[in-house]
């Protein structure tokens, strides 16, 4: 399958405060293809650039230079904004300042109403919606009586309703609870395998950049790695020098092969730990 | 603070709730209008029977109704004070005493509560069958034809469901606020008016900074869903007339009819 | 003595009406002068109530709140005093920040407590020095602050009270890894310091186990436990029952012994884990 979300060269900063200074490159040199149908997660520390890289996906950053294109559409052509926010949706950190209805079921809604799709097909795509982030029973409660949790799979129903073929989700699970976060987590999982619907996925929990199937680290407004979880995560030294973390599985494989045991080093949960540890002891 | 309900929504499955918030909103107005057209006691008694099967049919309890008038419990003192000692003619009740009371300024101090009385259970019935949502929808498209002058109903509606939707969210802020100041030793409660002034300073700045970064976040959100303005856009739920409608437009009808009989045939207010 | 000291707490939010609810109910809990104590427990689970009762934020519904000894409720006009024993920082203290610059946002607590300007200029830059604020940062706005500067401006200002207990709630949360790190070293060293007692609420278990001394779990409204790391991580089968976690670690090792493996699984760190694996592997004892 081709690419839905392409970068090619893409720089991007910021405008400059009241001081004048111009700030340094938010984004820099920046080529990346997002394949249709993938999931990807953008790892990075806070300042990073990863923010940044996913406002670029919709047009609410404009490349300084370079260029960014959704489904062949480019974002710095404002005729084609529309239509590239119907291909390209966004969820946000804060549950709470993406909600604009005073009712869940008028908030995912609200989407579909301002492409103007006839009453009939709202009302089946709402439905639907909440189906499938697991919260139908809801559709008639108010946003601020939710959890956080269930306030985001609202967001990210907001976005299923407008059918967009591509999520971006801005570090939805930051302000979440562990509970909280393990729902969001299964509902983007479920949306990009059930529903065929490409995920990027912007986050600095390793744990959840694991589940997916490609994932970008950033530093400093550039791609320091890309590959699939496994390659990323066996380079934990990297990884922790620019900010991060590795799973407490790999950190432990990694300090044992520093000590001259033959482990994998790329080890992501505990169970392929164990396994890995068993072998060892075994073959002793 | 999870408890803080939007409006006074009263959720329920009764006519009045089923009934189209449009003409809901037209027949409170109509309303209103008869209660203060009421001239005499009997005009008053027929608006007075058909509000209390209203509030029969809504299903709300009488309890919340009622209590709905506690906050206007003050301006109904007195106004019935103020008519009480100001309508001097009549027949003076207490002839012997100072107390300056006349027979009619008693009954005009009971006219005026019981009407304005109405007039809040009345418009609260409204506001209790109709959720919040309803009701900027309603008034969005009840205004909708002065689009011609050029105003900008939507945006109005729009900024009117946005503040019902975050009232709630800058409460519960207020009070997250308030609480991390007062950890560090901020005194609310003692000082005179300047000191309680500068009191608040510690909670509002933090509340502007805060509700602009909300603002700014949810335009941002607003336009990635495509959002621009009421152009083009659809809504999800339609509103129909149907023969409840036309049912309580009969009623309200037949009850203008009777007000003005009733003002016509009795002269005195009683 | 203990330093803090609850006895059967109870709070109940609004209470007598039919939307009463227990948000905790009969507390008993001692925790000794000096401990470091990690919070745990689900959203709702009353922790957050709990805190709010330590420093007279909420006022017991039932029961009884001592700090050093001393009925905090005994005199009501003097509960404001006890804000300043007991030092409260909430989640997302950054949004508490208000004044024109960081000195003068650091300075509130110790001002609002009567401290004369030069122990308020030594109580905010000692502040400053604990949350490793550089100090020409304190004439700056603090909206001009990076986020994570803000939040150890506003922690600074909980701190500047110098409380002899300091209370922080999820002072990590939003951050990305190296920001918690950093804060969560803050912490420890501020305890070392000062020698206060400081008690950490926090949905992290691999941050709890890392730096506390003690830990109590809040479940359903009670204390399901409180003990040491170790008493309260050897219990990961009911910790499990309501839902909690224990560190990734301490789990690989549990899943050795399930599989028969002769190791004991009080491992909550990634380095003590691999000691413990090098000693097995090179058939010592352990």
């Amino acid at each position: 399958m081709g690419n839905i979300i392409e970068f090619d060269n893409v720089s991007f900063r910021y405008e400059a405060d009241i001081e004048g200074e111009m700030l340094p490159l938010a984004v820099d040199s920046v080529s990346l293809g997002i394949e249709q149908g993938s999931f990807v997660a953008v790892l990075g520390h806070n300042g990073s650039g990863k923010s940044t890289l996913a406002k670029l996906t919709n047009a609410i950053n404009i490349p300084e230079s370079g260029k960014v294109t959704v489904d062949g559409m480019d974002t710095s052509d404002e005729k084609l904004t529309d239509a590239i926010r119907r291909t390209v949706g966004m969820v946000f950190q804060n549950p709470d300042n993406q909600i604009v209805a005073t009712i869940v079921e008028d908030d995912v809604a609200f989407g579909p109403e301002n492409l103007g799709v006839p009453p009939a097909e709202i009302r089946q795509r709402v439905d639907d919606a909440l189906k499938a982030v697991n919260m139908f029973e809801f559709r008639k409660s108010e946003p601020h009586k939710l959890s956080g949790g269930q306030k985001q799979r609202v967001a990210i129903a907001g976005v299923i309703a407008m059918q967009t073929s591509c999520i971006v989700l801005d570090e939805p699970t930051a302000m979440l609870d562990p509970n909280g976060r393990r729902e969001v987590i299964a509902t983007i999982k479920k949306l990009n395998k059930e529903m065929g619907i490409t995920v990027i996925l912007v986050t600095h929990f390793m744990d959840e950049a694991v589940q997916a199937d490609r994932v970008v680290v950033m530093d400093k407004g550039r791609i320091i790695m890309d590959g699939t979880p496994r390659e990323v995560f066996s380079e934990s030294d990297r990884l922790i020098a620019v900010g991060l973390d590795v799973p407490q599985a790999t950190q432990l494989a990694a300090a044992l092969i520093k000590k001259g045991v033959q482990i994998s080093s790329d080890l992501l949960d505990e169970n392929e730990c164990i396994d890995a540890v068993c072998e060892l002891l075994r073959s002793k | 603070m999870k408890g803080i309900a939007i409006g006074q929504y009263y959720p329920g499955k009764s006519l009045l709730h089923k009934m189209d918030p449009r003409v809901k909103i037209l027949l409170t107005l109509v309303f209103v209008f008869l209660i203060f057209f009421c001239k005499n006691f009997w005009a008053l008694g027929l608006m007075g029977s058909f509000l209390l099967i209203g509030m029969l049919i809504s299903g709300v309890p009488f309890k919340m109704l009622i209590r709905s008038l506690r906050a206007i419990l003050f301006i109904v003192l007195i106004t019935a004070v103020l008519n009480l000692f100001y309508v001097t003619d009549g027949n003076v009740l207490f002839p012997n005493t100072f107390i300056k009371i006349t027979d009619k300024g008693l009954y005009t101090a009971i006219f005026m509560t019981v009407r304005i009385a109405c007039l809040i259970i009345g418009s609260s019935l409204m506001t209790f069958t109709t959720t919040p949502t309803m009701l900027t929808d309603a008034i969005e498209r009840l205004l909708s034809p002065l689009k011609i002058f050029k105003i900008q109903v939507h945006t109005l509606a729009m900024m009117m469901t946005l503040a019902l939707r975050f009232i709630p969210t800058l409460m519960e802020e207020i009070e997250k606020i308030m609480n991390a100041q007062k950890a560090r030793g901020a005194d609310l409660e003692s000082g005179n008016i300047i000191d309680r002034a500068k009191a608040l300073v510690p909670i509002l700045v933090p509340l502007f900074v805060s509700s602009f970064r909300r603002a700014y976040e949810l335009a941002f959100a607003m336009e990635c869903r495509c959002y621009t303005g009421g152009n083009g856009r659809t809504r999800m739920k339609q509103m129909k007339l149907s023969w409840l409608d036309l049912l309580f437009g009969f009623a309200m009808t037949s009850i203008l009819a009777g007000v003005i009989l009733l003002n016509h045939y009795f002269a005195h207010l009683i | 003595m203990p330093i803090i000291s609850l006895k059967n707490l109870t709070h109940t939010y609004s209470a007598g009406t039919p939307l009463s609810v227990s948000a905790i109910e009969n507390i008993n809990l001692d925790i000794e002068s000096g401990e470091l104590v990690g919070i745990i427990g689900h959203t709702g689970s009353g922790k957050s109530t709990l805190v709010q009762h330590l420093n007279g934020l909420l006022k017991p519904t039932e029961g009884k709140v001592f700090i050093d000894g001393e009925d905090i409720w005994s005199n009501k006009k003097k509960i404001r005093s006890v804000r300043f024993k007991v030092g409260l920082c909430f989640q997302y203290p950054e949004y508490q920040l208000f004044e024109e610059t960081v000195y003068k946002d650091i300075s509130f607590g110790p001002k609002n407590m009567g401290m004369s300007k030069e122990e308020i200029d030594l109580s905010v830059r000692r502040a400053a020095d604990y949350v490793g604020l550089r100090h020409d940062l304190l004439n700056k706005s603090p909206f001009d602050l990076s986020g994570g500067e803000k939040r150890r401006a506003a922690i600074a200002g909980v701190m500047a009270m110098n409380p002899k207990i300091l209370i922080l709630d999820e002072p990590t949360a939003g951050l990305d890894p190296k920001g918690r790190r950093e804060i969560l070293d803050m912490i420890v060293d501020y305890k070392k310091k000062t020698g206060s007692t400081v008690l950490l609420v926090s949905h992290s278990m691999e941050d709890v186990a890392s730096v506390a001394t003690k830990i109590l779990v809040m479940n359903k409204s009670q204390v399901a436990m409180y003990g040491s790391v170790d008493e309260v991580f050897s219990r990961a089968d009911e910790l499990e029952k309501i839902n909690l976690d224990v560190p990734q670690i301490t789990r690989i090792f549990l899943g050795l012994r399930k599989r028969g493996i002769d190791v004991s699984a009080d491992v909550y760190t990634v380095n003590e884990g691999c000691s413990r694996l090098l000693s097995l592997l090179n058939g010592g004892e352990c």
